[in-house]
């Protein structure tokens, strides 16, 4: 009873929102209905990896190019976040110096720093990486320090009793008692990243999810607009969980 | 000259108020080599705070604590230390937990004979089958028996032990304690041992010389109490023996000396587990 209960509620809470839409879409004459939607953007569905233009592709193809957009942003916010998340971890003094500048750039939208990011590289594809890097690496640093501060004073006891060397301290004791804390500022990292991908690719244009929402309004095509919401959603969910996953393991140790 | 030398320490906190908030006061204590020396007291008048000193954990304000000779200006290499709360690393295995602590010791000393040294600690608390086992998977005795592995994995000279039966229970508690007299007499060399304790029966069990701890604040330490009872010891005999009557009237007398005005005010209770003067004073309850 229970089990059904677990996959019936979610269902009505679906078909209820399905149910919306379709009146939505009888009020609003541009809106395409839920089934309209579908037989418009079935072809992207159904032939996920064909490739018939620049941005007109199947709907995997398309979230391929995303993904990798994100991977790479991520990759690159996550490499420099997690360093500096253990630097402001040990250090008040550094904390001191940047934590007011860094309150500062943390609201800042993906929107303002794209821009910017095109003054400094020239081209589209490395300032939606600098994009995506800049946004999303702050829940890196904030859950790294954190983990670093949690760590129980006896574990510090140990690494004194010991007499662990510094590499020792931090690989032994450091890194492992704050691991779960940065899966944490990576799963909400992550998130902030698949954000920031669609507008990136909506102002540069580039291929993927965004881009092709982007392209499809313009064309005003609207079905194929919440193909790509449908889409950006789910992408985005799976990504969360998945992170929730490794997440749990760790924090089971 | 005595292997532990300590010669008048003080030592104060800064409260959260702004005031100072004195521990210790004026406190000396001579260890002689291989002696087990146990520091008496209630919680919270400051034998952790002493211990710390000793083992070079915390600096004292004034006055000066001497190991071997050798003035005390951090962590000794030839010093282990066992916490009450065990403090293994969970993400570790016991013997990779033991191992750490071989390897730091002696980092110029291949891994596998790390391994191998670790492997012989944990054999000798009867933990040979539980090598790979995490601290998780541990009950509380065998975790401080790991932690009691590790302290004598690095064949130390010092030994210094905070509390470190207090979490266990009663049963478990006397196996471990008998683990650590075996452990400290069949040393290659002899063990200076210091430990703190609130309970008299464990240090009559386990030491050459009690040292009471007269609550302050600040603390200072009443004249060591020698206990010279023939051993192996076991806690049913002590219960019954005449001479470990007399210590423990001793001890009692001078600690709840100590308390003077608190204690008039409590009927004092002998129970044979927790001791009466002790449990008077105690400021925090587990």
């Amino acid at each position: 009873m229970k089990r059904v209960m677990h996959l019936m509620l979610p269902t009505v809470g679906l078909g209820l929102a399905l149910l919306v839409w379709w009146a939505a879409s009888l009020k609003v004459p541009d809106l395409p209905s839920p089934v309209r939607t579908w037989e418009e953007s079935k072809i992207y569905i159904l032939e996920p990896f064909v490739k018939r233009g620049e941005t007109d592709q199947g709907i995997a193809l398309l979230a391929y190019y995303s993904l990798m957009r994100v991977a790479q942003g991520f990759l690159l916010g996550a490499v420099i976040g997690t360093p500096v998340g253990f630097l402001f971890g040990v250090s008040p003094l550094i904390t001191r110096m940047f934590d007011p500048l860094m309150q500062v750039m943390r609201p800042i939208s993906p929107l303002a720093w794209l821009p910017l990011g095109l003054v400094l590289f020239q081209k589209s594809e490395p300032a939606a990486l600098f994009a995506i890097a800049v946004c999303s690496m702050w829940p890196t640093i904030i859950n790294t320090m954190m983990g670093v501060r949690a760590i129980p004073q006896d574990y510090w006891n140990v690494a004194k009793v010991l007499r662990l060397s510094r590499t020792t301290t931090f690989l032994k004791i450091i890194v492992p008692a704050t691991l779960p804390y940065m899966f944490t500022g990576y799963r909400l990292s992550l998130g902030i990243a698949w954000l920031v991908i669609v507008a990136s690719e909506m102002l540069t244009g580039t291929p993927g999810v965004g881009g092709f929402l982007w392209q499809e309004y313009n064309s005003l095509i609207y079905a194929h607009i919440l193909l790509a919401i449908v889409t950006i959603g789910v992408i985005g969910f799976v990504l969360d969980r998945l992170m929730g996953l490794a997440e749990a393991r760790l924090r089971a140790v | 000259m005595a292997f532990i030398e300590v010669s008048g320490i003080s030592k104060s906190f800064a409260a959260a108020n702004g005031t100072v908030r004195p521990v210790l006061r004026d406190v000396s204590l001579n260890v002689e080599r291989g002696a087990f020396a146990s520091i008496v007291g209630a919680m919270g008048s400051g034998k952790s705070t002493l211990l710390s000193i000793l083992a070079g954990l915390t600096s004292a304000d004034s006055g000066s604590v001497a190991v071997g000779g050798e003035t005390v200006r951090g962590v000794r290499s030839d010093a282990s230390f066992v916490f009450q709360n065990y403090s293994l690393l969970p993400w570790f295995t016991a013997l990779e937990n033991v191992r750490l602590a071989v390897g730091a010791a002696n980092p110029a000393l291949a891994r596998e004979a790390q391994v191998a040294q670790a492997r012989r600690a944990l054999e000798q608390v009867g933990l040979g089958n539980a090598l790979n086992r995490r601290p998780g998977q541990l009950s509380g005795g065998m975790r401080q028996r790991v932690a009691i592995a590790r302290a004598f994995a690095t064949n130390p000279e010092v030994l210094f032990l905070d509390e470190p039966f207090g979490a266990l229970d009663a049963m478990t508690r006397e196996t471990v304690q008998q683990d650590l007299v075996r452990l400290c007499s069949s040393a290659e060399r002899p063990v200076t041992t210091v430990m703190i304790t609130n309970s008299v029966e464990e240090a009559i069990l386990l030491s050459d010389w009690i040292i009471p701890m007269l609550p302050g604040p600040p603390a200072t330490l009443g004249a060591p109490i020698s206990v010279q009872l023939a051993r192996p010891r076991s806690v049913a005999q002590l219960a019954h023996e005449e001479d470990a009557t007399h210590v423990r009237a001793h001890v009692i007398a001078t600690l709840t000396a100590a308390l003077g005005g608190r204690a008039r005010r409590m009927p004092v209770k002998a129970d044979e587990d927790t001791v009466a003067p002790v449990a008077l004073a105690t400021e925090e309850s587990r």
